[in-house]
């Protein structure tokens, strides 16, 4: 490939073969319009017969700018970003520009993949040789494999730590003994009931009577046994959609979502304490316990009251249960003005 | 150390002795997790620990073991992507080697936190080359002598490549090339994987 040293006006003269390994996608065009040399790459792309011989816009069809229908008209835009596609395959997109050959000899129009190399790469099954040396598609091209690749490590990542993620949270908000919601779960839930202006709910303040004498007597192990059974009554007692947590030793809430007319509670908190009362066995011990119930429902309310408020209202109805004697409900009566 | 490079080596491990191998390792290594993150960063003691516990529970030279490895970087078909990363690199043996040097970036480009090692290449001839290599972690000469041995037979080449000692800072391998097409290769399509 000799390359002849530049004339005074300082143009070149390059032969064919340095032409295609500078530009591998070029074509070479007469003063007709009609190709009469394509480099290697494009002989490739545009597959047999050739584009020799033929007008190039009857190989290539220029989309951008528009109204290219002569090659007069494409010389007209020389030295522009032409997009343009191959006629017999309009569906990859080339990049382009044309350059007038001096004295109207024709011109040479060089070709790009721009965005579409990838499925251009794919589609003509091209090699690393196909590229001029200085060609950067082939670093795009790597550079696309590569960011597949990890994309789809960090997907998997995302995945696996979402899982973890959301059992940490369940863990975190469970009650490792009952299996019931913990204090945290049920501190979210109310905030939750509570800022939910139209979610009127009952809540049901639980304290185990006769339990210290279980622990005292029988050892942990038989209170937590207690406990446990205590987890399975009201997990069993509830509908799925209640919400009852251990929030301390043997202290339970329980929010009945919705809020349920006062007879309907009445009969449930009545059910959960028989259900109490009757004989647990651990191992070969019997225990008796029971439990004490106050209640405070929302819609009782005249205005929405404040979480705090609610809380010390269902404690001191639970407090109005125990001074009644073990076993009791007792609902809390706002004071209406 | 990143945890791509942590992740190849338990890799290697489960693949090549076993998940029971792997367990004993992270047993004596102490790891307080069951696997390797690919995405995230670890210290640099919990590679060398696990390489180390490795060594002696297989009772493998360390040469041996890290030549194992870089070949099954290269020949172990899940990794095929990094296989054709790497083939990027040249559309011969020689060019894939000349363009050694250029790892680090390709690497970076890649992953913009992993240890890359930083070769140099040396072309004595069209068919010798030296190369010193220097990275975050010894042991990187064996490494590559094994994936660059295998790189070797994915072209189709027939070459002897040898450990050539350590100049203080760099860790040096020679590359003979006998035959630039013994063999058929493995063809290496530019567009195999979609956009």
């Amino acid at each position: 490939m000799n390359i002849q040293s530049p004339r005074a006006d300082g143009a070149l003269i390059l032969p064919r073969a340095a032409m295609d390994a500078l530009l591998p996608m070029h074509v070479q065009i007469d003063a007709d319009g009609t190709i009469v040399h394509s480099g290697p790459t494009c002989e490739r792309v545009v597959g047999p017969p050739g584009s020799v011989g033929r007008p190039v816009l009857d190989v290539f069809h220029i989309r951008r700018p528009d109204g290219i229908d002569s090659f007069d008209a494409l010389m007209q835009v020389a030295n522009q970003r032409l997009s343009l596609v191959l006629r017999q395959a309009d569906h990859l997109p080339f990049r382009g520009v044309v350059q007038p050959l001096p004295g109207g000899a024709g011109a040479v129009m060089n070709l790009s993949f721009g965005l579409s190399f990838a499925r251009a790469v794919a589609e003509f099954s091209l090699t690393l040789t196909d590229f001029a040396p200085t060609d950067q598609t082939v670093e795009l091209l790597y550079l696309n494999e590569a960011k597949a690749s990890t994309t789809r490590l960090s997907e998997h990542l995302t995945n696996r730590l979402q899982d973890a993620h959301a059992t940490a949270q369940a863990q975190a908000r469970t009650d490792v003994l009952t299996g019931l919601s913990n204090r945290r779960a049920m501190d979210d839930e109310l905030k939750f009931l509570i800022d939910s202006r139209n979610q009127d709910f009952t809540l049901m303040h639980l304290d185990l009577d006769l339990f210290k004498i279980v622990n005292d007597t029988h050892g942990h192990a038989a209170g937590d046994a207690v406990l446990m059974e205590i987890g399975r009554i009201l997990g069993s007692e509830l509908r799925r959609h209640d919400f009852p947590a251990r929030i301390g030793g043997d202290e339970f809430l329980i929010a009945l979502r919705p809020a349920q007319p006062d007879d309907v509670v009445a009969r449930i908190a009545n059910r959960i304490i028989r259900r109490i009362e009757e004989p647990i066995y651990i191992e070969d011990v019997t225990v008796r316990i029971s439990a004490s119930i106050g209640i405070a429902s929302t819609p009782a309310y005249p205005r929405r009251p404040a979480l705090k408020q609610l809380m010390e209202d269902v404690d001191q109805a639970l407090y109005a249960a125990k001074h009644n004697g073990r076993g009791q409900f007792s609902f809390f009566e706002p004071v209406v003005e | 150390m990143h945890g791509m490079i942590n992740r190849a080596f338990q890799g290697f491990l489960v693949e090549t002795y076993g998940r029971e191998v792997w367990e004993e390792v992270r047993s004596v290594a102490q790891l307080r997790f069951t696997d390797f993150e690919a995405m995230l960063q670890y210290d640099d003691q919990l590679t060398l620990a696990c390489f180390d516990a490795a060594k002696t529970l297989l009772h493998k030279h360390p040469n041996v073991l890290l030549e194992d490895l870089g070949t099954f970087l290269i020949t172990h078909p899940p990794y095929a992507p990094l296989k054709r990363l790497l083939r990027f690199g040249g559309s011969t043996l020689s060019d894939f080697l000349l363009s050694l040097d250029e790892l680090p970036e390709r690497g970076r480009m890649a992953m913009p936190n992993i240890e890359m090692p930083e070769i140099e290449v040396i072309a004595e001839d069209e068919r010798t080359f030296r190369l010193k290599a220097r990275w975050a972690l010894p042991g990187i000469g064996p490494i590559l002598l094994g994936a660059l041995r295998a790189m070797a037979d994915d072209y189709g080449a027939l070459a002897t490549l040898s450990l050539d000692g350590f100049d203080g800072r760099k860790e040096c391998l020679h590359i003979d090339i006998f035959d630039t097409a013994h063999a058929q290769g493995n063809a290496f399509v530019l567009g195999e994987v979609p956009a």
